[in-house]
């Protein structure tokens, strides 16, 4: 093995238009959901009059800062079929894309530590099987066999006691998968236009006819909030609450190494996880910093932490450095699952909360968001996440698939 | 790392300490009289202000006792620290870092439909710069 080169970028990616006076959608917010929904709107809905607006510049949020883990192996039936359905679509979306954004199936492990997780993971094994999810249990020879760097003695803290594997989850490269959807929306003619920092919403009664910007106020019959950690400031915006809060959430990367580790380990239980992307450089992360935050940095315990962790079950780390620390805003929701559908007010829709976890998520995110603005009902796949569920009392609880990993 | 001022201990480290969320929301005071609206914005929403934002933190390793605090969400910096059961502190705050002025009260309680709460417990204004009205806190 040798690190990778990466593949020469397009020589074009998209223009930078003048905002119009109107749209008939309005997309807020340049992330991958953003875009993956404007791609989507545009593709399958033929609705290319269309604008993605983003106050700073494109996908520099959580786009920008996420460890790109990409797998489906939720435990729910509803989190099982939207994610594996996003995981299909990454599948085949290099190619629909026309841009080869590293989507290395390297498979992804959760470590089991103890009877608890044992059970946890058993149990999510049978559901995805029962799913379709490719899923399998290894015990700790097995895990071991799969990443050899991995200490797998009973003497550590919190020894390995086997581990969920799922064989097509994996990594890509988030950067280059923004610009893929953002180049293919700009060909479909969608304006992306940066710096365009949404600043109220012009309403007629109870239906957005419009959206104030610092660029202006635009007119659209549709406007679709894809505002990952500000979602609650634009829906106060709107007139309404969302049952998000927002959280800093860190992430590490080391210097550039040989290729050491050939999968993705993610461990709940001591509080890490662990790739090595293309180039070579470790990347880890942990859990929210537990305050509200809008900052896009956390506190250095968090990262202390996690490092501890890390070195315990990658003995040969204790040699490596973190060359570079950040933070995101991600909007977490009570029940660890995201929120897309209809909102209070008429026309406008939401796209949100799928805290530390959203970036496998953001085809599957996309095509439904797109359908549910097109037709103004909800995709199949999204209507069991519409908002009225924290009402209904039908949530859906993924936290043990969901807690630490991303 | 935020260095926290414990009213009972003085300055210590956030590790020392848990958060608690939202300070000043009380638990509705006719519980059979909500409707499934009202039970939800009890259970699962919460302010989620950018800017100053008054929470409950715990000193778990320390003193053990429950205690308010005024924090700056985009900055970070600890604005006020104040007993549970007191009003939220008049805050001359700064402006949160973007977004129109009226982003600087975030997420007062618009809930349309917010729990009707008594008159003796914690009103929902929570994070309205004009709380001086709030009343005696239900502190549990
Ligand atoms: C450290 C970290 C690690 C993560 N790791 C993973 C992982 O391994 N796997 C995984 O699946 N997920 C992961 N996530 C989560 C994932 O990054 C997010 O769920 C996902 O990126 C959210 O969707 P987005 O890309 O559209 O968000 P963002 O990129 O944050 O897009 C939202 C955009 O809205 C813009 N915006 C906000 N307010 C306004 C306004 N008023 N007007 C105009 N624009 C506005 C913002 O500037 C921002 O660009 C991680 C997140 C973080 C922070
Ligand atoms: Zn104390």
């Amino acid at each position: 093995m040798s690190t990778e080169q990466l593949p020469e970028h397009p020589d074009f990616l998209w223009r930078n238009p003048e905002p119009k006076s109107s749209y008939d959608a309005v997309i807020v917010g340049g992330g991958g959901h953003g875009l993956a929904t404007a791609y989507f709107l545009a593709k399958n809905h033929g609705m290319t009059n269309i604008a993605v607006l983003e106050k700073g510049w494109l996908a520099g949020g959580n786009m920008a800062r996420n460890t790109t883990i990409i797998r489906s192996n939720y435990l729910w039936d509803e989190s099982a079929a939207i994610y594996e359905h996003a995981l299909k679509l990454w599948e085949i979306l290099p190619e629909e894309l026309e841009y080869d954004f590293l989507f290395s199936q390297r498979g992804v492990m959760n470590l089991a530590h103890t009877l608890g997780d044992v059970r946890e993971s058993m149990r999510r094994v049978g559901a995805n099987k029962l799913n379709g999810v490719d899923a399998e249990w290894l015990d700790p020879k097995q895990v071991k066999e799969l990443c050899p760097i991995l200490n797998i003695s009973d003497n550590i803290r919190y020894p390995v006691m086997g581990a969920t594997y799922q064989p097509r989850a994996g990594i890509a490269k988030h950067d280059h998968v923004a610009w893929a959807f953002a180049r293919k929306c700009d060909e479909l003619g969608v304006d992306i236009i940066q710096n365009c920092e949404v600043t109220g919403f012009v309403k007629d009664g109870n239906r957005v006819v419009g959206v104030k910007t610092n660029q202006g106020t635009i007119n659209t019959e549709k406007v679709g909030l894809c505002a990952a950690g500000h979602s609650s400031v634009l829906a106060e915006m709107a007139g309404f609450r969302l049952p998000i809060q927002s959280h800093p959430l860190q992430a590490l990367v080391s210097e550039l190494h040989e290729p050491v580790h050939p999968t993705v380990v993610m461990s709940n239980h001591v509080h890490v996880y662990v790739s090595q992307a293309h180039k070579g450089e470790l990347v880890m992360g942990a859990g929210v910093d537990s305050y509200n935050g809008y900052g896009q940095r956390g506190s250095f315990h968090v990262i202390e932490h996690q490092m501890a962790a890390a070195v315990e079950l990658f003995p040969i780390f204790a040699r490596a450095h973190v060359l570079r620390t950040w933070g995101g805003i991600v909007d977490t929701t009570l029940d660890a699952s995201p929120i897309v559908g209809n909102t209070p007010v008429e026309n406008m829709f939401v796209n949100c909360g799928w805290g530390t976890g959203g970036f496998k998520g953001t085809p599957a995110a996309g095509m439904t968001f797109a359908h549910n603005i097109a037709t103004g009902t909800p995709h199949k796949l999204n209507k069991p996440f519409a908002l009225e569920r924290f009402e209904t009392g039908a949530l859906i609880d993924e936290h043990g698939a969901a807690a630490v990993a991303h | 790392m935020l260095l926290i001022s414990c009213p009972n201990c003085g300055s210590r480290d956030e590790t020392e300490f848990h958060y608690g969320g939202q300070a000043h929301v009380a638990y509705p005071e006719n519980p059979s009289a909500l409707n499934d609206r009202e039970w939800a914005e009890f259970l699962f929403y919460r302010d989620n202000t950018k800017g100053a934002f008054a929470e409950r933190w715990l000193h778990s390793t320390g003193c053990r006792q429950w205690f308010n605090m005024l924090r700056d969400t985009v900055t970070y910096e600890i604005q006020a620290v104040y007993p549970m059961g007191s009003p939220r502190p008049d805050t001359p705050g700064p402006a949160p870092e973007s977004g129109t002025a009226s982003t600087a009260a975030d997420s007062t309680t618009t809930g349309t439909a917010a729990p009707k709460i008594s008159g003796t417990s914690i009103s929902g204004t929570s994070t309205s710069s004009t709380s001086t009205t709030a009343p005696e806190g239900a502190t549990k």
